[in-house]
């Protein structure tokens, strides 16, 4: 297990230096962040010597061995935008962006999970086939025409909610949230209804799916020919049965949610990280790409490495080589 | 009975007292956020323009953009020429308390013009300042210069104490890694204090009562909300949660137009968008260089319809420009806006004659986050081009991406776009875009000319004193600009704003920066 477990850390320290090196290549093409950090008045010699002290004339391994040894060290530098640190400016952000997934993911749980029952005991009723049918649509609109046919609907015809922020907030320590304040709940709707869509139809399928094959296990039947009432079979018995992937979906999720956040905040201006990633593109602030790409990859990663060793905790086959390779012919 | 008459009474009057307090607020959504609170960390013509309603320079525009005192009540040049002495405004405050006296301008001017403060070039000529008492400031600079009033209104002044105590009288340093307190707080004597920042959220501004100057404007704050997203913006604008927008799409007008509740305010840039051709020895296909020859940039020139552009791309809102300079923009003559006429035949027969081979690839090289309609106008020139038997090959992408390209002439032939900020004198595009690449000078002169007339006639006006004379070098110069065509002027751009119907007086200006102490919205009921 040991061995296992060093494998599987060794396997993720490679991951996040890839992910780095590949960082590192992209930006050095972006583009020049020197041309977008002087003014219109600034001579050659000030642009030559704003990249000397910046370093951008130093070697690429040179400058890759730098960033590397500070990113392990927590240190992304500051950001050429808004000169603050990089890290502080992604803690302030990061609750932003957490509590939209948090809520977003809620949504998905909460509408997701009924939907998928429905639609699966009731399989051919017409609630059933409208509730499939919506859930196309669902998948297939992008998230950000969402967030405008919401913004249109709700904010410019009805004037029910706002169009974009996060309303008040309040502090507790470093962390900010807009779950407190009247204002920061009604900004969250939204938001966190556009970034739901998809994932409201993932729950519902994988739900639908598991409820059928649950449906027609023995001891369903069995139940049903106790007597017992048929809601109770369907909703505790055969549901409770089909959360565990439910779980391991919703749990595997977060991090693609976090990515596609960066959507739904752009068209809400939703100041989490996406937002701050956006504007960094814009200016060509590479130390707050750089740090951004590299802490969503290690929430990736971080994520799948966890979720490796947990099934190699329960499954003792996982783990060594041979055992998996006779696994795959099960 | 009467108990329940009396509170109803008193609470209807406590309702209507609240309602004689309610604040007169400005709710601003720009397209972008400030980078910092400091107007010194970041080269920015945004950040300083939102950052002057806190802190304010020795000498500003005025509702006419023309300069006008403001911290400095008066100016003299001394006898040797090169030494300006400032009779500085007396009981101004900081925000503070602080009282504003010769020490905090020194101490601004050393900040401003650090080797590393990105800024020091908005101070070209600068070279030290010195304390002659309490209200009199002396700035000496390296030559004789016309424009420092120009330069002075775009350099803010700090509190030296404030400075002091927190470790501040240096810029903050990228390359350094470090950060300031300037960064996040501020100290200024403007008209607006800072309440609260929340970058890329909001930021928050609250009238200053103990402003020097008798304030125009009835706000009472500003919030400041970057909305990055121009269908997001428009809808906060129809839905009402901003009143004021500086940044109203070009695409979005009509809409805005047809809401009852909003008012689009509409008018012609400084701005003007020019195209600018390679000199160097070949192109970056290889072959030689034929836009060297002031036929093919003729026959190129001639070969657009700027008409059909101002008609169909701008839809009628530009203004279509023979000068690089905009009329408002001192050393402008109506001679300067002639116009060649559209005459593709004319075209066709000039590159006959300069022997350009059918079919001449060359690069043209757009922004798609530039210019107002760039791309689509960059699309019409560069098939109004083929017409006339060349293959431009449009290269459209960011500004990020773009301007590597542009600055190291790996590009051919290019756009620009040059309002003459901070200075609002033709001075800034003849020293910036057209005099040769030596020194201070020539930083935009990206296709890479140089014409010793020209620079004999900008070097002289740089240090000619006398308005007159000098706007008479620069009017020359820009002829010569124009005979030579240097670059082709295309058209003023349009700019929009749009405000609610709270918002009863926003005044326009044609610079594109908002200076809301000139505004004023409808008292709050």
């Amino acid at each position: 297990m040991i061995a296992f477990l060093l494998k599987r850390m060794a396997n993720a320290a490679f991951v996040m230096l890839a992910v780095a090196l590949l960082a590192f290549v992209i930006f050095r093409f972006f583009g020049d962040p020197v041309e977008m950090m002087v003014n219109e008045q600034a001579t050659q010699a000030d642009r030559i010597e704003l990249r000397e002290r910046l370093g951008l004339n130093d070697s690429f391994v040179t400058q890759y061995t730098r960033f590397v040894t500070n990113a392990v060290q927590g240190d992304f530098g500051i950001s050429y935008r808004n000169q603050q640190d990089v890290m502080v400016l992604i803690k302030d952000r990061f609750p932003a962006t957490f509590e939209l997934v948090l809520v977003a993911t809620l949504i998905s749980l909460v509408v997701g999970i009924p939907m998928g029952v429905i639609t699966a005991v009731y399989r051919n009723s017409r609630l059933a086939n409208a509730l499939q049918l919506g859930s196309i649509i669902g998948v297939s609109l992008p998230s950000f025409v969402v967030g405008i046919l919401l913004i249109l609907a709700f904010s410019v015809s009805l004037g029910w909610l706002p169009a974009f922020g996060r309303g008040e907030t309040v502090d507790i320590g470093w962390w900010s949230t807009g779950l407190l304040t009247p204002s920061g709940r009604a900004a969250l709707v939204l938001p966190s209804i556009s970034l739901s869509t998809f994932q409201v139809t993932l729950v519902m399928r994988l739900v639908r799916a598991e409820m059928l094959e649950t449906l027609r296990a023995d001891y369903i039947k069995f139940a049903r020919a106790r007597g017992v009432p048929t809601a109770r079979v369907q909703w505790r018995h055969a549901l409770r049965n089909c959360l565990m992937p439910v779980i391991t979906l919703t749990g595997m999720q977060i991090g693609n949610l976090i990515a596609f956040a960066l959507v739904t905040e752009t068209v809400f201006q939703w100041p989490g990280m996406g937002m701050l990633f956006i504007q960094a593109v814009t200016f060509v602030d590479i130390p707050v790409m750089a740090a951004y790409l590299i802490i969503v990859s290690f929430i990736f990663v971080a994520l799948n490495t966890l979720v490796d060793i947990t099934y190699a905790w329960v499954d003792p086959r996982l783990r060594d080589d041979t055992a998996r390779a006779g696994g795959a012919n099960g | 009975m009467q108990l329940k008459h009396l509170l109803l009474a008193t609470a209807a009057m406590a309702g209507l007292a609240g309602a004689a307090h309610a604040e007169n607020v400005l709710k601003w959504g720009a397209n972008r956020d400030i980078g910092s609170l400091d107007p010194y960390s970041y080269g920015d013509s945004f950040t300083i323009n939102v950052l002057n309603h806190v802190y304010e320079g020795l000498v500003r525009y005025n509702k006419d953009l023309k300069i006008e005192p403001a911290l400095a009540e008066s100016w003299e040049i001394l006898d040797d020429q090169i030494t300006w002495r400032f009779k500085l405004r007396q009981g101004v405050t900081f925000h503070n308390g602080n009282p504003f006296t010769a020490d905090d301008v020194v101490a601004s001017l050393t900040r401003v013009s650090d080797e590393t403060s990105p800024l020091k070039g908005n101070l070209p000529a600068y070279v030290s300042s010195a304390v002659v008492d309490d209200y009199t400031v002396d700035i000496t600079l390296n030559g004789t210069y016309p424009l420092l009033l120009n330069d002075l209104t775009n350099i803010h002044m700090f509190d030296k104490e404030w400075m002091t105590e927190h470790d501040s009288l240096l810029p903050t340093d990228i390359g350094a890694g470090t950060e300031g307190y300037a960064t996040y707080n501020a100290n200024g004597t403007g008209p607006f204090v800072v309440e609260s920042r929340q970058p890329d959220a909001k930021t928050v501004f609250v009238v200053n009562p103990d402003w020097w100057d008798e304030p125009q404007h009835n706000i009472d704050r500003i919030e400041l909300t970057p909305v990055n997203s121009a269908a997001t913006r428009v809808a906060a604008l129809l839905s009402g949660e901003i009143n004021f927008t500086n940044d109203a799409p070009v695409q979005d007008l009509p809409r805005l137009e047809a809401a009852p509740a909003v008012d689009v305010l509409e008018g012609v840039d400084l701005r003007t968008v020019m195209i600018g051709f390679p000199f160097r020895e070949t192109l970056t296909t290889g072959e030689a260089n034929p836009f060297t020859d002031i036929k093919v940039r003729e026959a190129l020139y001639k070969a657009i319809d700027l008409d059909l552009i101002h008609q169909k791309v701008m839809r009628g809102k530009s203004r279509v420009a023979g000068a690089t300079v905009a009329p408002p923009i001192p050393g402008y003559t109506e001679a300067l806006d002639d116009l060649p006429g559209y005459d593709p035949a004319a075209s066709r027969a000039l590159l006959a004659e300069a022997g350009v081979p059918e079919g001449l690839e060359f690069e043209f090289n757009c922004l798609s986050d530039g210019l107002v309609n760039e791309e689509q106008f960059c699309q019409a020139i560069a098939s109004m081009w083929s017409r006339i038997g060349l293959s431009p090959k449009l290269d459209v992408a960011p500004r990020a991406v773009q301007s590597p390209k542009r600055t190291n002439g790996t590009t051919d032939i290019y756009t620009l776009g040059w309002a003459t900020l901070p200075l609002l004198d033709s001075y800034s595009p003849l020293l910036q875009i057209f005099h040769s690449k030596v020194g201070n000078a020539g930083v935009f002169n990206w296709g890479g000319w140089s014409y010793p007339e020209l620079d004999g006639l900008i070097d002289a006006a740089g240090s000619e004193l006398d308005l007159d004379k000098r706007l008479a070098l620069q009017t020359e110069a820009l002829e010569l600009v124009k005979d030579e065509m240097i670059m082709i002027p295309l058209h003023q751009q349009p700019m929009a704003w749009a405000v609610t119907d709270d918002v009863v007086d926003m005044p326009l200006f044609p610079d594109n920066k908002p200076r809301l102490w000139f505004a004023r919205i409808a008292p709050a009921s």
